[in-house]
């Protein structure tokens, strides 16, 4: 999809916001489906106004995304602040697991080494 | 085989955990020595690090270079700062791409499960400015089209359209 001029929130905003136990708590809910401020606020001891408030992180985020429908504004998901994270954590993992599977032949190579009696020194085998 | 775990830790690290078949000295070895570091610490692949400079020792210098045998590169220089052989290395580093990233602090543990080793790795995560540098590395050295979205989405200002 063609980017519309709203740039891309960066990965710091993104992290803060998920730095928080009530606003993960939040996003898991919202994982299950859209939900206003209030079915949000339902499981937790926490006002409107608070509930509202982590709610504006997570949106300034890009972590959720909300319409007017009426008198309220149910929150859902946004794919994209997730993605964001999830691409960057893929990259690293990737890299690293070939790293480590590299790593897992040079150990078995060192062992083995060890096992034969080898002459000690730097004479050719 | 590779049971690797990869999870954030607040909103400030990464930790990584891996077993190997092999017992601690083995593996920190491996993470010590220049001749054993050049073997698989190379990324991508097609990727080689033709210098390899680890001395160590607190205060010892890291310097590693990689190549892809294409004219492309970019290197890395650090220091060692504790070393508890063969159980524990922490260290600082920077990529310059060309320009050097903030440092990175990297806690590594290598500690003894049944006949191998379990290594945890603990890292800084690099600010959003890093990530994009290296993201836009990884897309030169030929990673996957998906990199490419993210590095246009991380990096709106360089897109010719607006």
């Amino acid at each position: 999809m063609r980017r519309q001029s709203r740039t891309a929130p960066p990965l710091d905003l993104a992290f803060s916001a998920l730095s928080d136990p009530t606003r993960r708590a939040i996003l898991a809910r919202l994982a299950k489906g859209e939900a206003t401020v209030l079915q949000l606020a339902a499981p937790f001891e926490m006002s409107q106004p608070a509930i509202s408030r982590h709610v504006k992180v997570l949106a300034k985020a890009g972590f959720i995304t909300q319409r007017v429908e009426g008198a309220t504004r149910p929150c859902r998901l946004a794919r994209h602040g997730l993605e964001e994270i999830d691409n960057w954590i893929a990259m690293l993992r990737k890299a690293l697991e070939a790293n480590y599977s590299r790593l897992d032949v040079v150990l078995a190579a060192m062992q083995s080494a060890e096992e034969k009696p080898s002459r000690k020194g730097k004479s050719k085998r | 085989m590779s049971k690797m775990s990869l999870e954030m830790e607040g909103d400030t690290h990464v930790v990584v955990k891996r077993y190997f078949a092999a017992p601690p000295e083995a593996v920190f070895r491996a993470h010590t020595d220049p001749a054993l570091i050049q073997k698989w610490l190379l990324g991508p692949e097609g990727w080689t690090m033709p210098v390899c400079i680890s001395e160590p020792r607190p205060k010892g210098k890291i310097r590693y270079e990689w190549s892809n045998g294409k004219g492309q590169g970019f290197y890395l220089t650090g220091e060692y700062l504790e070393l508890e052989p063969f159980s524990r290395i922490v260290h600082v580093e920077r990529m310059y791409l060309p320009d050097p990233t903030p440092d990175n602090h990297i806690e590594t543990r290598f500690l003894p499960e049944g006949e191998g080793t379990l290594m945890t790795m603990r890292m800084t995560l690099p600010d959003a400015q890093t990530r994009k540098q290296m993201l836009a590395s990884g897309m030169e050295s030929g990673m996957d089209a998906s990199f490419v979205r993210l590095e246009e989405m991380l990096a709106p200002d360089i897109l010719p359209s607006r």
